[in-house]
């Protein structure tokens, strides 16, 4: 999409999902799934409701561990095995690599906005108070929080909650963003403040793998578009192909039926 | 029936601190259970259960009797205030660990992903997430708990702890008045279940403010 996109594509990925597989009991809710992302790459995932795209973003900081394939970040295994104490170790460490948004913002609700952004850099990175707090206010200011900063989450909208997950995510200065349908939860006229601040990542050149319904800000903003269908990719390509011209029937059948649903 | 006030009050002192001693061991085996209920070893989960299904499942009464009188038949030498403060008490710890167990896993897992996500610990999480809800959230129950243990500091009159309830009855003999005597005993009861209330329901509101 970018001229960067281009020439890092032929280098190793920055995300290398590899024969991903996961079940839970008789149900295989991902089938073989391969997905490699480059450094400042921006992936849409898309697809119908149970298709297994959250079961894929939550498997790559191993909230919902692979039950076969690998992960890898960079040049680090994520889902590796390893004895319980070694792995929890390790995936700790991993974590903090990799930023989450939620749909529904999961903010600590009995601490400030500064409380919120300042807990895992204090606990992680040792931070003194002081240097915390410069960092929230650097990562709230980014997200146009900053007057905010000592009020509740009981205190704000939708809108600015998920503002402020994604400054708390931020704070840990990680290499990748994963967004789990990030505004599906807000009303309406809350949507465009948190797509000017995804978009403003994404002109940062954060890499962001992002499960999102909204197609437009899809379009805007991704390099790459996977749909994705009872647990398998079926289709991916840039998203002037997806959305204008996809050539696989199930991608064609979702984007028709949830178009004519978003006009409505 | 003036001269039995002094007794009265000395053995609602008695009472209170029967209450206050039974409240921290019971908080204490309270939390103890209720990690063990929420470990992630089975068999450490398994005696967390073990323990409240015991405790819950059979009369206070019978746990006091077993300790005080079967005690020392096994070893344990017990008098009996000692022998009230640690039966009540470890029969509360088996309905706060699962009060406490309940406020715990009441907490949005969302909350719980959202500190793993950024790389907080298991523990981390438990502490500087989890507990702070969870806390709020089991002040009200855990009064609950200890109103009923209050009034479970009855039972040890029968192992002779000369407690509100003993005291009532000892002076039935002497003055030959049982209405009064339980009447005065049941006021005074009141009054420390009443001062436990607004207690508990001034820390609950405390921890909602804050
Ligand atoms: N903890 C779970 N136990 C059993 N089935 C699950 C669990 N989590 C998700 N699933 C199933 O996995 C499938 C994919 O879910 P999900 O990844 O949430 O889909 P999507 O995000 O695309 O809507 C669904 O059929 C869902 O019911
Ligand atoms: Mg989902």
């Amino acid at each position: 999409m970018n001229d960067q996109g281009d020439h890092m594509t032929d280098q190793k990925p920055f995300v290398d999902i590899q024969h991903a597989q996961k079940s839970y009991g008789a149900l295989e809710v991902l089938k073989d799934i391969n997905l490699q992302v480059q450094k400042g790459q921006i992936v849409a995932i898309i697809g119908p409701s149970g298709s297994g795209k959250s079961t894929l973003l939550r498997a790559i900081n191993d909230l919902d561990p692979l039950t076969g394939g690998e992960i890898w970040l960079e040049d680090k295994q994520i889902n590796k095995n390893l004895p319980h104490r070694q792995y929890e170790k390790h995936i700790n460490l991993v974590r903090q690599e990799i930023g989450m948004v939620f749909q529904h913002f999961n903010l600590f609700p009995h601490l400030t906005v500064r409380g919120n952004v300042t807990l895992a850099p204090k606990m992680l990175k040792g931070l003194s108070d002081a240097d915390a707090n410069k960092l929230a206010e650097e990562q709230l200011d980014k997200v146009g929080m900053l007057e905010r900063i000592d009020y509740y989450p009981s205190q704000l909208s939708g809108g600015q909650k998920q503002r402020v997950a994604i400054a708390r995510a931020l704070a840990m200065n990680p290499k990748v963003m994963l967004f789990d349908e990030a505004t599906s939860a807000l009303d309406p006229e809350l949507v465009e403040e948190v797509n000017l601040v995804m978009k403003k990542l994404a002109e940062e050149h954060m890499t962001m793998i992002i499960v999102t319904h909204e197609m437009s800000f899809a379009e805007s903003v991704c390099d790459r578009v996977l749909f994705m269908d009872q647990g398998v990719v079926v289709e991916e390509g840039p998203p002037e192909v997806m959305f204008r011209n996809p050539k696989n029937d199930r991608t064609k059948e979702f984007l028709r039926k949830h178009l004519a649903g978003q006009h409505r | 029936m003036q001269k039995v006030f002094p007794f009265f009050l000395e053995a609602a002192w008695i009472t209170v601190l029967l209450s206050v001693l039974t409240t921290i061991l019971g908080l204490i085996l309270g939390a103890v259970g209720a990690s063990a209920r929420l470990s992630r070893f089975a068999l450490i989960r398994f005696l967390g259960a073990a323990y409240v299904s015991v405790f819950r499942g059979t009369p206070a009464l019978i746990q006091l009797f077993i300790l005080y009188f079967g005690g020392p038949q096994i070893g344990i030498q017990l008098d009996a205030f000692q022998a009230g403060v640690i039966g009540l008490g470890i029969n509360a710890g088996a309905y706060m660990t699962e009060t406490m167990r309940g406020a715990i896993i009441a907490i949005d897992k969302g909350q719980i992903e959202a500190a793993r996500t950024v790389g907080l610990s298991r523990f981390q999480t438990m502490r500087y997430v989890v507990l702070p809800q969870a806390m709020r959230l089991m002040i009200r129950p855990l009064g609950v708990n200890i109103n009923a243990m209050i009034k479970a500091t009855a039972l040890v009159a029968a192992i002779s702890v000369v407690e509100l309830t003993y005291t009532a009855q000892r002076f039935i003999g002497s003055t030959y008045k049982p209405f009064e005597m339980f009447l005065i005993a049941g006021i005074l009861y009141m009054i420390i279940i009443y001062i436990t209330g607004q207690a508990v329901s001034w820390l609950d509101r405390k921890a909602r403010i804050s």
